[in-house]
């Protein structure tokens, strides 16, 4: 196995930092890989590809998570168009609004201090 | 499970440790000792018959090596084998493994936890995930809740379902002496109770208990010349779909199918062939989605099949019946303690909940957020 430049994660965060939202391809599998791996789960091929989604997709599961302190939050795993999944949470409405099948765009956040920038989805305009 | 023989080994000795909220500065290894003492005496044998140690506890990062210098004993054959709650079952395979193939001749398995004690922030070791902790899941119980509102959005599963398992392990535990809760418990309670992760209130999850165990295993030779009645092997499987909740390939479906299949078709047996099943019912949407994958009901029914007491003592089908994970005890890795009462069921020991003319009883255990599923049938000589 070749020595790489940076980690997949690395990778993946720089990405974040220039907002976007990357996965990884398999030619090999024709199928994309999340989360980033050192090599393709499917085939062992090395040679995963790095791809930036489009940022849309649907809300695959959802649950509100009620801490012993502080606000309600989501938590979701959100199917992205590529054909990925992963986890991330609704903003932009109600926690409990959040429904199993709504359609979601990504938005890329800052996060305070040092933590790299998270990728959260809101709700598509017009659709539900 | 491959290479393992029908009723080849028996497990022969069973004890709970201390369990609940155990003494102050006891520690997990303390009650993996509890646990061994109690049940070789239990099987009729000694320490000194003892060759195999099968240990694991998110507390001790080398809990075999721990346990053998507590017991004073070099075993022949050591085994860790970690995977959460369904370490366990895994580790009655693995013992039979062993011992079919000579490697040792007394294995003894055990469970400690002070997670009660401790705090279970202090219990396990932090594993942050770079793509799910961001988004500050409340785990295990918001990868569990996850799977819950799936499960309501394909099959219409209710809140009420979900709380008709709380209370039906309530009405189990009522039953067992030395379960932690000892109060009746309603649906409404269930629903009313303080949310955790939606749908899943606290009366939707397990307890946090100390508490440990031990398991005495040797060949079905052996076994028949020691102090209790037989409890045969029957059947094993074992299956893992993921680790992280992101990563579960279907959240409706767990790898109970395929560990369920596997332990089925080792001890030739069917879903209808078992008289006690016990299963790793750390959160109320566990029980559904293992019933409904171990085959005793079809996929998406399993909210409906539990409403009306079906799985409650007088039930159809008894099911969890030393009150669970929900309400009889949960130091955080669950697994032996169903096989304790899965074997206590098959020699009918178990009292006022002892399921009549039991001779099969299956034992299903989960590890991580549905990521490990290990399935142990077994069965008295009767059924051999």
């Amino acid at each position: 196995m070749s020595k790489p430049d940076s980690s997949p994660l690395q990778r993946y965060l720089e990405h974040l930092k220039q907002g976007e939202l990357a996965y990884q391809y398999s030619p090999a599998a024709g199928r994309p890989v999340f989360f980033p791996r050192v090599a393709c789960p499917y085939t062992g091929n090395e040679d995963l590809e790095w791809r930036v989604s489009s940022g849309r997709g649907v809300v695959y599961a959802t649950t509100t998570v009620h801490p012993a302190s502080g606000d309600p939050y989501n938590v979701s795993l959100i199917d992205c168009r590529e054909g990925f999944r992963m986890m991330s949470r609704v903003e932009g409405i109600p926690s409990s609004d959040v429904r199993i099948g709504m359609d979601v765009a990504l938005r890329i956040i800052p996060q305070s201090g040092d933590e790299p920038p998270i990728p959260v989805f809101v709700p598509v305009e017009g659709r539900s | 499970m491959k290479g393992l023989v029908r009723a080849n080994a028996a497990i022969v000795g069973v004890a709970e440790s201390d369990l609940g909220a155990v003494a102050e500065g006891m520690s997990p290894i303390d009650l993996m000792a509890q646990g061994v003492y109690r049940a070789l005496d239990d099987a009729g044998l000694n320490i000194s018959d003892v060759d195999g140690i099968f240990a694991a506890t998110s507390q001790v990062r080398l809990s075999a090596l721990a346990l053998s210098e507590y017991l004073n004993i070099s075993p022949a054959y050591l085994n860790s084998t970690i995977v959460g709650g369904s370490s366990f079952m895994l580790h009655v395979a693995h013992a039979q493994a062993a011992i079919q193939q000579g490697l040792c001749e007394v294995a003894v398995i055990a469970y400690g936890s002070t997670q009660r004690t401790v705090g279970r922030k202090n219990a396990s070791l932090r594993e942050p995930n770079p793509y799910e902790t961001p988004f500050k899941p409340f785990l295990p119980a918001t990868a569990y809740a996850l799977a819950a509102s799936r499960h309501m959005f394909e099959f219409g599963t209710t809140r009420e379902q979900l709380g008709a398992v709380a209370v039906a392990a309530r009405d189990w535990a009522l039953l067992n002496p030395k379960a932690w809760e000892k109060k009746p418990l309603t649906i409404d309670q269930v629903l009313s109770a303080r949310m955790i992760s939606h749908p899943l209130t606290v009366r939707d999850c397990c307890l946090v208990t100390d508490g440990g165990g031990a398991i005495v295993m040797t060949s079905r030779e052996r076994a028949k010349t020691l102090k209790k009645p037989v409890v045969a092997v029957l059947g094993c499987g074992a299956a893992v779909t993921h680790n992280s909740i992101s990563s579960m390939p279907d959240l409706v479906t767990t790898g109970a199918v395929q560990s369920g299949r596997d332990a089925y078709a080792m001890a030739r047996l069917g879903p209808a062939d078992i008289d006690a099943v016990e299963v790793y019912d750390a959160f109320t949407i566990n029980t559904i989605l293992f019933l409904e994958d171990l085959g005793f009901c079809p996929k998406g029914e399993g909210g409906r099949f539990v409403e009306g007491g079906r799985i409650a003592p007088g039930g159809s089908l008894p099911v969890n019946t030393n009150g669970g994970g929900l309400s009889y005890c949960h130091p955080g890795m669950y697994g032996i303690f169903l096989l304790i009462e899965a074997v206590r069921q098959v020699r009918g020991e178990c009292g006022a909940r002892q399921v009549k003319g039991c001779e099969v009883a299956l034992a299903h255990g989960n590890g991580g957020v549905l990521s490990s599923q290990s399935t142990v049938i077994l069965g008295a000589e009767s059924t051999v």
